[in-house]
């Protein structure tokens, strides 16, 4: 039997209105929770929302989200055979789903 | 709901935020213009530069003796006979000067005593790469441009915003409309001067070493707007791509450092070195070239001589600890991390798509076909030919980006007139903020159809039926992508965004395949199977221009067209 990583994600757009949904994910072992939201997204849900760019480096430091109600990378938090809660960070605003406005006040678009 | 779209005015409209785009908004803000500097992810994170590990090429002459005249030379013998030689001249000589301001701001190339330590590459006739260690180039550059971004006056930065569409009026470029991710509203730039400073296509590939947000869009905003494009079929494949084991919190690119500094032996399954069979023994040395390198692992596993996962061994066993540890410090460590002992084990690897020599049509100004749009860095074609020398992108991103900076100040100076009504707002618009149905299309699953179509087919290996397949895929994919985007218009919507994505990727695909389809040769990094030789009939460059929805090829004599789905 192959393992499988069980994925339990927020989804919402409005912090007092959003939902847990549960997805199951194959476990390969070696692989980082970002390979597993890519796997859903392109196996189950393309709608679900995260960020990120430089994929596997560990670069653009994008991927920020809380695992388990702890800050991590999910480039870099290994995909773990159980069930691991991921939430969108607690103290930045949120946009979608995982995705939240991490960008410097400076750095966004406010027109004009 | 989308919003009303929002607005903004600048001088200058600043695409991408890598090194290229940073360093020519300093440079035009320091001219004296309000610069606009937008990127889809955040500013001076995202994109090639932060990735890039190593090294950076110029004619210093700080570890021995050299002169740009020498990096030149060896510019054009890689770029197998088909360098714009403006550009390439300017690359090597202004090189030198962009790393040393880079080294007045702080970014720390690696030193011997005093001096900027340069080390060898493959290509180059003498140690000329500096460096910053441990496997930090690119995560410094950016750094160091960001804070001298951040202490510039008049640059304005704008994260989270993905241009849609140029802007054009009846002959200029005037600006550019923008999906804005964090609110989900379209936005109208209006500029002055615009730069492209996209960076490459290599999101078009399963196995890349880019960041996401490389999917080519610079390459599809220019033609849609009506610019010409260059050596589009010069796709480079880095050969030494980490496969196996499962590494994460690295670059895949990291290997060439290591070669660098320590040689290292590439074998295939029967523990053999095997470069020689294609014609360059190393010997423990770095030597090989990318195009041949890229070769030589192909060829060896399709002669099922290849490792487990798909690729060849690159074992460095025969390195003392200390010596790697000497070499790479901390990074021995998070190797550890990821259970990898290289006194004990080999790794895999195999080619990787990593740089993009194609690009947008710009002279030695950076300035494009179209008044009023300059581009920068990886984004413009032809200064590397058909195959890049090792060392050179970095190198490219900062002289490029410093003169498109200059060139677009002084566009906005001396040349800039009030334009007419652009003509194309109310259409970009439009799409930004058209409702689709709601269907049944899974935009990841189908940008990974393309990336495996384009690695299996358009790769680093090519034939003619290969490239039909691709071209039949991307046209299949064309046609369900349709002409509106899906989804609810509100903020951070993936799928909507995936679709604009997808949308410049298909289009950059379908140059790139039909430019490779037409140059029946092998030259460079444009292997052909079916015809395996350098032909002395194909030494010109190929450009591509969209004309009534149709590709226009057309080189030397020769002048193609190809219909678009």
């Amino acid at each position: 039997m192959t393992e499988s990583a069980t994925l339990r994600i927020w989804r919402g757009v409005d912090k007092g209105g959003g939902r847990w949904e549960t997805y199951e994910v194959p476990f390969e072992r070696g692989q980082s929770v970002l390979d597993g939201l890519r796997w859903i997204r392109a196996n189950r849900d393309p709608t679900l929302a995260i960020r990120f760019s430089c994929i596997n480096a560990n670069a653009c430091k994008e991927c920020m989200l809380e695992l388990d109600g702890t800050t991590v990378y999910a480039c870099t938090a290994r995909l773990q055979p159980r069930e691991m809660t991921l939430a969108p960070l607690s103290n930045k605003k949120l946009l979608r789903d995982l995705v939240t406005e991490i960008a410097p006040p400076t750095e966004r678009f406010t027109g004009a | 709901m989308n919003p009303e779209p929002m607005h903004a005015e600048t001088d200058v409209l600043v695409i991408g935020s890598g090194a290229a785009g940073m360093y020519a908004a300093i440079e035009a803000a320091r001219s004296g213009c309000q610069v606009l500097l937008a990127d889809r992810s955040l500013i001076g994170r995202g994109g090639a530069t932060v990735m890039a590990q190593m090294t950076v090429a110029a004619a210093l002459g700080s570890e021995s003796p050299d002169h740009w005249s020498h990096h030149y030379d060896d510019t054009l013998a890689a770029g197998r006979g088909l360098c714009n030689e403006p550009l390439a001249q300017l690359l090597c000589e202004e090189g030198p000067d962009c790393i040393r301001a880079m080294d007045d701001w702080g970014v720390g190339w690696a030193r011997k005593d005093a001096r900027i330590a340069q080390a060898m590459a493959p290509g180059h006739d003498r140690p000329r790469c500096v460096y910053v260690d441990f496997l930090n180039t690119g995560p410094a550059v950016s750094k160091t441009l960001r804070t001298v971004v951040n202490r510039s006056g008049g640059i304005r930065k704008a994260g989270d915003l993905c241009i849609v569409d140029l802007l054009r009026d009846k002959t200029d470029v005037v600006g550019a409309a923008a999906l804005h991710l964090g609110s989900g509203a379209p936005v109208i730039v209006s500029a002055k001067a615009t730069i492209l400073a996209t960076g490459g296509l290599t999101r078009l590939y399963r196995r890349n070493s880019a960041s996401a947000n490389m999917g080519g869009d610079g390459y599809a905003l220019a033609l849609r707007a009506g610019a010409s494009l260059v050596d589009m079929e010069f796709v480079q494949f880095f050969p030494i791509g980490h496969l196996a084991p499962r590494l994460i919190g690295m670059d895949p690119i990291m290997w060439d450092p290591f070669r660098y500094k320590l040689g290292g032996r590439l074998l295939n399954n029967r523990m053999e070195e095997f470069t020689q069979r294609y014609g360059v023994a190393e010997d423990g040395k770095y030597v090989i070239t990318r195009d041949i390198g890229s070769y030589a692992i192909l060829k060896e596993v399709e002669a099922g001589r290849g490792s487990p996962h798909g690729g060849v061994y690159l074992s460095f066993q025969h390195c003392p600890e200390q010596a790697l540890r000497e070499a790479f410090g901390p990074v021995i460590d998070r190797l550890a991390a990821n259970g990898i002992d290289l006194t004990r084990t080999p790794i895999e690897v195999a080619p990787i798509a990593h740089y993009h020599m194609g690009g947008i049509v710009a002279d030695a100004q950076m300035q494009t076909d179209l008044p009023g749009l300059f581009a920068a860095g990886e984004a413009v074609g032809g200064a590397n030919g058909a195959n890049r020398l090792s060392g050179n992108a970095i190198t490219e991103a900062l002289v490029f980006g410093r003169r498109a900076g200059r060139s677009a100040a002084d566009y906005v100076r001396r040349v800039w007139k009030s334009p007419d009504h652009a003509d194309n707002t109310h259409t970009a618009i439009a799409l930004i903020a058209a409702k689709g149905p709601t269907r049944d299309f899974n935009t990841a699953a189908k940008l990974q159809t393309l990336q495996t179509t384009m690695q299996d087919n358009v790769g680093a290996l090519r034939s003619q039926a290969k490239i039909i397949a691709a071209i039949e895929s991307i046209s299949l994919l064309a046609r369900e992508l349709g002409d509106t985007p899906p989804g609810d218009g509100d903020r951070f919507d993936m799928r909507r965004i995936e679709w604009f994505d997808l949308r410049n990727m298909l289009l950059v695909a379908r140059v790139v395949a039909e430019a490779a389809l037409a140059r029946t040769e092998t030259r460079g990094a444009q292997q052909r199977e079916d015809y395996p030789q350098l032909s002395a009939d194909w030494a010109f460059n190929q450009t591509a221009k969209l004309a009534g929805g149709r590709i226009e090829l057309s080189g030397g004599a020769r002048m193609f067209a190809t219909v678009t789905s």
